[in-house]
């Protein structure tokens, strides 16, 4: 997997990137590593060819959208707010955690 | 203006095999938008990985979704393979190649006896599933199992399956082809069927891309991707088209998994006539210490399967992206200026399995 | 065996992983066809007779599953099919799962198997219908006993 290491701050510019390629968003994921922090994974792909976008975050600060690029990622999004706890900002469609409405918030951080 | 209404659709439908929930924003007949909810089937299997060891991850992977279970256990094993550099001996690529198609029949001939019953057309529906109690039959025979087989293993497969009996699955594989073949007219020739489906649920080919489809609901819509083409397990040595229409209604859906069907048909032929002998399973050592990303064409579209490990007995993570999940934006897209009467079909023609969207 | 009605039945997936619910509809397609015992599976609680959950009841779900319990008309007869909906089975340790079905409603007849297999589930209804029949044969006996005085019965 070559996966290119990023920040909050500049995966939108990534994705901008990526929508200009015409690049498709395959998908967000989520990884709860060390000390609380969490590891967002964005992929992309073109035909025969992915990209791989990595940053981690604390959970805590806000990360940005990439709603508004590729609209199919709202469901990403509120995916990692509801599981993980991070706010995401600017979604097209914010369910305000009711996409999956667990029992528990924010179960795949919790020990 | 006429008066708007929500009407809530879901989660018990008389349709629905699964819950799914939407809220349906109505203007007389006409839907003006249309709001999905999930999270009634959520169980959280991903977190599992921290009580089960990558071994063990191999049945619960298999029971994301009982009717792409051999997919969900092949795109595990696959990417903890990638991960433990294991080379998969050529019999077992070929077997997993088989089994695939085959739960790729299986699952085409459910979703079509599925909207056989979603437009009234019952013994259709009785006919089709009859049909597939054939495929199930092999499955069992071969492997146990009739939904849930677990087969797949880390390093190939569970047990051999002999070339007589291969032989034999071919020969019922013609004759359930020309069951289908009968079944297809049905689907694609009659009147009332077309009415139902001619124009329905229209998706054009920008819209598809956009919304990020994958799987039949993509290539329905003039795209012609299949991850099948990538050529991950022998699917290089076979000789396939990628099935597609440009229309992008329910009724080149229904075409294009109706033609999906021959298809596989037509790759298990071959996989049975190539098939090398040899070995079934490599040897496991170790732990798997690493990441990868596997992405396969289950029979709803692509799927991606991403693992994570750091050499120890538990994985760290095991990520899911399936299918319908792609697939529910561009619901919402067809649903919108449709009329109520016609929900539920466009809500079956994405061949949506929550169950797998859910986790 | 006697049936003294044709049972309907209906069938919801609380959270299983389809399997189960493949093979509930399998069961009434050709092969093994439970429908020729006059039973129809229906998509409407108040014309249910038998409910067939499949699956583990979570948080979300759990008030789907009560609420269509408490629309059927009694008496009615509840079939748990499947490991998942005998008692949360893989998914036990998982954090949105609370457990089987009679976590949340009574349970009559718990059928197991990963996936329920269609022969085990044939076999857990007919144990449902007479179980249906005895609940019936109750309810006349307490309402004979209850309005003693009315010459009426069922």
């Amino acid at each position: 997997m070559n996966i290119k290491e990023v920040t909050a701050d500049t995966i939108l510019k990534e994705a901008q990137a990526m929508k200009i390629e015409k690049y498709r968003l395959i998908q967000i994921c989520a990884t709860k590593v060390e000390e609380g922090n969490i590891e967002l994974l964005y992929t992309f792909g073109d035909r025969n060819d992915e990209a791989h976008f990595r940053f981690v975050t604390d959970g805590k600060t806000p990360i940005p959208s990439i709603s508004h690029l590729y609209w199919p990622a709202f469901l990403y999004e509120n995916e990692i707010h509801d599981l993980y706890g991070i706010h995401v900002d600017n979604m097209v469609l914010d369910y305000r955690g009711g996409l999956y409405r667990t029992a528990e918030k924010a179960p795949m951080v919790k020990e | 203006m006429a008066t708007r209404s929500v009407v809530p659709f879901g989660p018990q439908h008389p349709v629905l095999p699964e819950p799914i929930h939407i809220d349906l924003v109505l203007e007389d007949e006409k839907v003006i938008e249309a709001i999905p909810s999930i999270g009634f089937i959520h169980r959280g299997l991903e977190k599992l990985v921290e009580k089960k060891d990558f071994q063990e991850m191999v049945y619960v992977a298999e029971r994301i979704c009982g009717i792409c279970s051999f997919g969900h256990g092949y795109g595990y094993v696959d990417a903890i393979e990638h991960i433990m550099s294991i080379e998969v001996p050529e019999r077992a690529k070929y077997l997993r190649m088989i089994l695939f198609e085959l739960s790729r029949l299986h699952s085409h001939l459910l979703w079509l006896g599925l909207l056989a019953d979603a437009f009234g057309f019952e013994s259709l529906f009785m006919d089709t599933w009859r049909i597939r109690e054939g495929i199930l039959d092999m499955f069992e025979e071969s492997t146990g199992g009739r939904v849930i087989f677990s087969i797949n293993k880390v390093g190939g497969v569970r047990r051999d399956i002999p070339d007589e009996m291969l032989k034999r699955f071919v020969k019922k594989l013609d004759e359930i082809e020309s069951e289908v073949g009968v079944a297809a007219r049905a689907f694609l020739e009659d009147s009332a069927v077309k009415t139902r489906l001619c124009g329905i649920g229209k998706l054009t080919a920008r819209e598809a891309e956009e919304l990020g489809c994958c799987g039949p609901m993509l290539r329905a819509s003039g795209i012609r991707r299949d991850t099948r083409k990538l050529g991950y397990l022998a699917y290089d040595d076979i000789d396939f088209d990628i099935i597609a229409s440009d229309v992008g209604d329910s009724y080149a859906r229904t075409e294009v998994r109706l033609g999906e069907i021959f298809q596989s048909i037509d790759i298990i032929r071959q996989a049975v006539s190539k098939l090398p002998g040899g070995e079934t399973e490599a040897p496991v050592k170790g732990f798997p210490d690493g990441e990868y990303m596997t992405r396969i064409e289950q029979p709803r579209g692509e799927a991606c399967y991403y693992v994570k490990a750091n050499g120890k007995k538990f994985i760290q993570r095991m990520r899911v992206r399936t299918p319908t999940f792609a697939n529910i934006p561009a619901l919402t897209k067809i649903l919108q200026g449709c009329d109520m009467a016609d929900v539920p079909i466009m809500v079956v023609t994405i061949d949506p399995c929550i169950s797998c969207t859910e986790r | 065996m006697k049936i003294s009605k044709s049972p309907w039945l209906l069938h919801y997936d609380a959270s299983s992983c389809n399997g189960c619910d493949i093979e509930v509809l399998a069961a009434t397609t050709p092969v093994y066809d439970i429908e020729r015992f006059g039973i129809i599976n229906t998509g409407n609680p108040k014309h249910a007779d038998i409910l067939v959950i499949t699956g583990g009841v979570n948080a979300q779900n759990a008030t789907v599953v009560k609420q269509i319990y408490s629309q059927m008309p009694d008496p009615k007869v509840v079939v748990a099919a499947g490991i998942c909906a005998c008692d949360g089975g893989i998914f036990k340790d998982c954090y949105n799962i609370l457990g089987g079905t009679d976590t949340v409603i009574p349970v009559d007849v718990y059928v197991p198997g990963c996936a329920v297999r269609p022969e085990a589930l044939i076999d857990g209804i007919s144990k449902a219908i007479a179980m249906l029949d005895e609940k019936k044969q109750a309810a006349i006996e307490h309402a004979s006993c209850q309005i003693h005085y009315e010459d009426k019965e069922d």
